[in-house]
């Protein structure tokens, strides 16, 4: 693990600025640690040799001056930290939410879209803390003990060797301790999560066990997992907790070599009291920053684990699309085969399809037949891995304008019910919206909502049922009136009512477009004016018979 | 009033020792720090002037064992607290799962969604931080900076009382006041965050809408307006939130500074010797690292108070099913189950899931259960199941009143499938082996083969040893329901309660399922809860429900000569 990443440096901005910013803080707070030392000896050399309270009084109006100074840099660098971590957040957000945008929904940004999503919020926080508490120790840990060794050095040679002894072997021990424990650690802590994996297993199977009586008996299991699995942890944590022993062994045992051996010189004259009690008081401020370092250390691991993983993903190119022919696009395919990188077979294979203007085309096939990715296909999510389309030439997004989808699932965004509908069709006036929801079915419940077309639908429309989703979807595709029309399942996971009153808005929007509707359920061949069949990627496509008059 | 983290606190009891042991280890290790300051501070002081070397024999000793003391008191204080806390959350995970598995599944409604229940899991999980870093770290702050309050008191006392009060504003105030201050502004956020925590989950779980309809860079621009809400809110906040950070250093610069003043003044007019001033200086310079910790604690405790109140929420629900005081004797086959006028529902002032309903299964009789989704269905096989208590009717078991047995006896004779089962992160024979752990694996291949999951389990390189992943992510949703199927099989149950076996499945896969189901239950007692009418001919009695009601029943052949609810249903 680096402890800090050169491309976050690189990509935010703040980060530099933040990371510069630290070290003037860092350069400050050092001055005036040693600063307080030199003091905080004078005083008390001072009133040791007898002097009166009022002729150490500039010493001690400057140790307090000292402790204003030091609060205030403490202030700044910590509300320094919030914005910048703020500044560095919205700046990974960014740039994670347009590349996965640029890469668009056919291929996946280095995790499934949750994951993303969870990452791109909850996983960025953890920087809060990297900022905040562990980059400034960071600096101090390299600044204070080199100022602290060469005040020292200066003061008492022999104290300063002592430091640069011991010091060094902090981080030494603390890797060492770390090499030997890693392994182990990682895999204990890996057992434990999956520990917790079991206990929700188990709570999540609840009413399956209840049914077969073996409810009861999981409380004595979970009990005993819990206990043989802390008994291996503590075992791995005697070792892990040796850095920690090692580390606060180190740093006081420093110290104390260091009093033993001023007050024995001082003792026999060989040091002034003043010096010592200077050396005394620094020892331990040449320590402390890697102490703080050592207890930051789960805040930065995360921090940089989440920063990481954005990066990674940033990092993953995006591939140009190719558009340079000329002439009409038409929707049609022809010997398509599409692959995608993770699977054996291809979703289709050898396609060829040519879809007349103003025709309905009903493809039925079971699931995972390729019917999703022939609509993928027509909307360039994907492209042919061989074979031609009669649109490939166009520009994607100019493709698209002539495209009008309904999913199965359609995605509600937290906005108000009108921008949902206006999604295709962003200059829509209110009329325009109204017509569109009258035309789908959905007026009537959009009316009894408590602020009507301005109501929010709340998080992926949380608020509204399965069949108004559906209607709004239609909807959007009313307003957006484009040529092209994509339905995939419009009716599946709706009951029988519902369904049906959805199928009578489906035919009134099918209306004069061209129409690729694909679904399992064969009743939908009766609207169509051809029918084709998906199986294993493969399309047959049935003219249609001769119908006596 | 007794807060949710102090209820679980209480049933950290057992563990007091250990418990008090860890935090008289941290308090030692921050001693030792402390003391080891102080007391060279004195050896500087006395080697000073000049006595001899036999002066100095303790103060060296002292020294050189404090320094070595507090590594060891350090590691002793993180072993004795983890393994503490580790015994807790053992306790604490078995004290929640037993009081979810009298909940489950009908008291769970609240947390239905898989979400919830994980957040839950993790909930109790987070107790361990309560205890690590929330509530040990202030008792040793407050055992350690008592007792050098206590060893400066001797020295002088106006002095002792300076730092009593530094100690407290740097340990109590401040990390109080940077508590409230993070709320407030976490609170008047709020919002902003809300709306930029839905705009990002929009822009990354709707990439597929957004390039549809070209509105990507709507998106980002609204991404952006949410983003920038929440800048403006964070520069407004970011200096009042770090006064915390500013006023622990400034307590702690004030404090030793007025000790240092009044040291002096003391030495001056002769009340407080000068060997004793440095220690009692570098005493007040060191103390301040017992409170070191106090601000990450106050704030570890604040977020482990919503998780405390969530698990004692589930600690207080009540319970869905009465279970008697005196049972009677576990029911005997063959099972007759009777059901008059039965109406309940899963809150005492909610909405009536189910009403009047009158049901008879007899040995060998098969009903189906059939209507839309919300029309009570679930809660008649919950009724059944005695995963909840009827309201109001009668629903007996050979006679007797059902509520009269002990509801897990009433499940050694009525099972089947519930409502999406479960299926867990094992292989496939322990998912099956579940069912009836002494099965023989002659048995398993039979109630595999009956729900012609057999196949599938002999493709398999590993057979029956194949691990299947979490939720079964490794099977097919044909293979899950044909899994939970066999399962039924396997158990061998008087009464068979198979809720919405086809469910999640394509047509085809629905309609083959519903036939080897219908062979593998001949001859059965079986209540079968479906949405799906394909093949219900062969049942004895179909039972239309429609918002909580009968609204026709009657052999299919019967209801399909009608023009009544069924075939409005099938059509």
């Amino acid at each position: 693990m680096k402890p800090l990443d050169p491309r976050l440096l690189r990509r935010a901005r703040a980060a530099r600025a933040f990371l510069a910013a630290s070290a003037v803080s860092g350069l400050v707070t050092t001055g005036l640690i040693v600063a307080q030392a030199v003091l905080l000896a004078d005083v008390l050399a001072g009133a040791f040799a007898g002097r009166t309270a009022a002729a150490l009084t500039p010493s001690l109006l400057a140790l307090l001056a000292i402790a204003a100074a030091r609060a205030a840099v403490a202030w700044a660098a910590e509300a320094l930290a919030h914005r910048s971590a703020a500044a560095v957040k919205t700046r990974l957000r960014r740039d994670l939410a347009a590349h996965a945008l640029r890469l668009g929904p056919g291929r996946r940004a280095g995790g499934g879209p949750g994951e993303l999503a969870v990452l791109a919020s909850r996983g960025l926080d953890a920087l809060d803390a990297y900022f905040a508490r562990y980059l400034p120790q960071l600096v101090l840990a390299c600044l204070v003990p080199v100022a602290v060794l060469a005040v020292t050095v200066r003061a008492d040679p022999l104290s300063a060797l002592v430091i640069a002894l011991t010091l060094p072997l902090v981080p030494i021990f603390m890797i060492l301790v770390g090499l030997h424990t890693r392994a182990r650690t990682e895999r204990q802590w890996l057992l434990l999560e999956r520990l917790g994996g079991h206990f929700l297993d188990v709570v999540e199977g609840l009413a399956t066990l209840k049914v077969f009586g073996r409810a009861k008996a999981q409380a004595a299991v979970i009990g005993d997992i819990t206990a043989a699995h802390r008994r291996a942890t503590m075992r791995t944590l005697r070792v892990a907790f040796l850095s920690a022993f090692v580390l606060e062994l180190l740093a006081t045992l420093a110290v104390a070599v260091v009093a033993v051996e001023v007050g024995l010189r001082l003792l026999g004259g060989g040091i002034d009291y003043r010096t010592a009690l200077l050396v005394l008081l620094l020892a331990p401020e040449a320590y402390l920053p890697l102490r703080n370092v050592g207890a930051q250390y789960h805040a930065s691991l995360e921090g940089v684990t989440a920063a990481e993983r954005v990066l990674d993903v940033l990092d993953a190119p995006v591939p140009e699309g190719l558009a340079t022919g000329e002439g009409p696009a038409r929707p049609s395919l022809a010997n398509v085969t599409v692959r995608y990188p993770d699977r054996d077979r291809p979703a289709l294979s050898d396609v060829t399809l040519d879809l007349r203007d103003g025709e309905r085309l009903v493809v039925t096939g079971p699931s995972g037949a390729g019917k999703s990715t022939l609509l993928a296909l027509l909307l360039r999510f994907v492209e042919p891995s061989e074979g031609t389309t009669g649109f490939g030439h166009v520009p994607a997004e100019q493709w698209r304008r002539g495209v009008s989808w309904v999913p199965q699932q359609p995605h509600l965004f937290d906005a108000s019910v009108a921008d949902n509908i206006r999604l295709g069709a962003p200059d829509a006036d209110d009329a325009a919206v109204c017509r569109a929801a009258h035309l789908a079915g959905a007026a009537a419940f959009i009316e009894e909502l408590p602020q009507g077309y301005a109501t929010p639908v709340g998080e992926r429309g949380a608020r509204l049922s399965s069949g108004q989703r559906q209607r709004l979807a239609l909807a959007r595709a009313f307003l957006r009136d484009a040529p092209l029309l994509l339905l995939d399942e419009p009716t599946a996971h709706l009951d029988g009512g519902t369904a049906r009153e959805i199928r009578d808005t489906v035919e009134r929007l099918m209306a004069g477009r061209t129409v690729v509707l694909v679904t399992h359920d064969h009743t939908w061949t009766r609207a169509a004016d051809r029918v084709a069949e998906l199986r294993d990627g493969r399309l047959t496509v049935h003219e249609p018979l001769a119908v006596p008059a | 009033m007794t807060t949710p983290s102090v209820r679980l606190l209480a049933y950290a009891r057992p563990m007091r020792g250990r418990l008090a042991l860890a935090a008289l280890a941290g308090a030692g290790t921050t001693l030792a720090g402390i003391a080891l300051l102080g007391t060279s501070g004195f050896l500087l002081a006395r080697a000073a002037e000049h006595p001899s070397v036999t002066a100095l024999t303790v103060a060296v000793v002292a020294v050189r064992a404090l320094g070595i003391g507090r590594g060891v008191l350090r590691y002793a204080e993180r072993l004795v607290s983890h393994d503490a806390a580790f015994r807790v959350l053992g306790d604490l995970r078995v004290r929640v799962y037993r009081r979810l598995e009298r909940l489950a599944p009908a008291g769970l409604g609240r947390f239905r969604s898989g979400d919830l229940l994980a957040r839950l899991v993790s909930d109790v999980d987070a107790t361990q931080d309560l205890f690590l870093r929330g509530v040990l770290p202030p008792v040793a702050a407050a055992l350690a900076g008592g007792a050098t309050v206590a060893a400066c008191a001797f020295l002088l006392a106006p002095a002792a009382g300076v730092l009593a009060v530094g100690l407290l504003v740097a340990g109590v105030v401040v990390p109080w006041t940077t508590a409230v201050l993070a709320r407030r502004a976490a609170h008047r956020a709020s919002a902003a965050r809300g709306t930029l925590s839905a705009r990002t989950v929009d822009v990354f779980t709707g990439v597929a809408d957004l390039t549809a309809f070209g509105a990507q860079d709507r998106a980002l621009a609204a991404l952006d307006a949410a983003e920038a809400d929440l800048a403006a809110h964070t520069r407004r906040n970011a200096f009042a939130q770090a006064v915390g950070a500013g006023l622990a250093v400034l307590t702690s610069g004030a404090t030793v500074w007025g000790v240092l003043v009044l040291g002096v003044a003391a030495v001056e007019d002769g009340t407080l010797g000068r060997v004793p001033l440095a220690a009692l200086a570098l005493t007040a310079l060191a103390a301040f690292e017992a409170v070191a910790p106090l601000p990450a604690a106050a704030a570890r405790l604040a977020e482990t108070a919503a998780a405390a109140r969530r698990i004692t929420g589930v600690l207080d629900t009540p319970e869905p099913v009465r279970e008697p005081v005196l049972p009677l004797p576990a029911p005997e086959r063959p099972v007759t189950l009777r059901l008059r006028g039965m109406s309940a529902r899963y809150a005492a002032d909610g909405p009536w899931a189910i009403r009047d309903l009158d049901l008879d299964l007899t040995p060998g009789r098969r009903v189906a259960l059939v209507g839309a989704s919300g029309a009570g269905k679930s809660t008649v096989a919950a009724v059944l199941l005695r995963f909840l208590d009827a309201e109001r009717g009668s629903v007996t078991l050979n006679g007797r009143d059902l509520a009269d047995y002990a509801s897990d006896d009433v499940r050694a004779v009525v099972g089947g499938c519930p409502q999406d089962p479960h299926v867990f992160d094992s292989t496939v024979r322990e998912n099956l082996r579940l069912a009836h752990p002494t099965a023989t694996d002659d048995d398993l291949r039979r109630a595999a083969a009956d729900a012609r999951l057999l196949p599938w389990i002999e493709s398999l390189p590993q057979g029956w040893d194949t691990p299947v992943g979490a939720h079964g992510a490794r099977m097919s949703g044909g293979e899950r329901q044909r899994l939970a199927l066999a399962r039924a099989l396997l158990a061998d149950p008087a009464v068979l309660v198979l809720d919405e076996p086809t469910a999640h499945l394509d047509p085809a896969a629905r309609t083959a399922l519903t036939a080897d189901l219908l062979r593998a239950t001949r001859d059965r007692t079986v209540l079968l809860i479906t949405h799906d009418l394909t093949g219900l001919d062969q049942v004895d009695e179909i039972v239309v429900l429609d918002r909580g009601r009968v609204v026709q029943h009657g052999p299919h052949d019967a209801l399909d000569r009608h023009d009544g609810p069924y075939l409005h249903l099938t059509r």
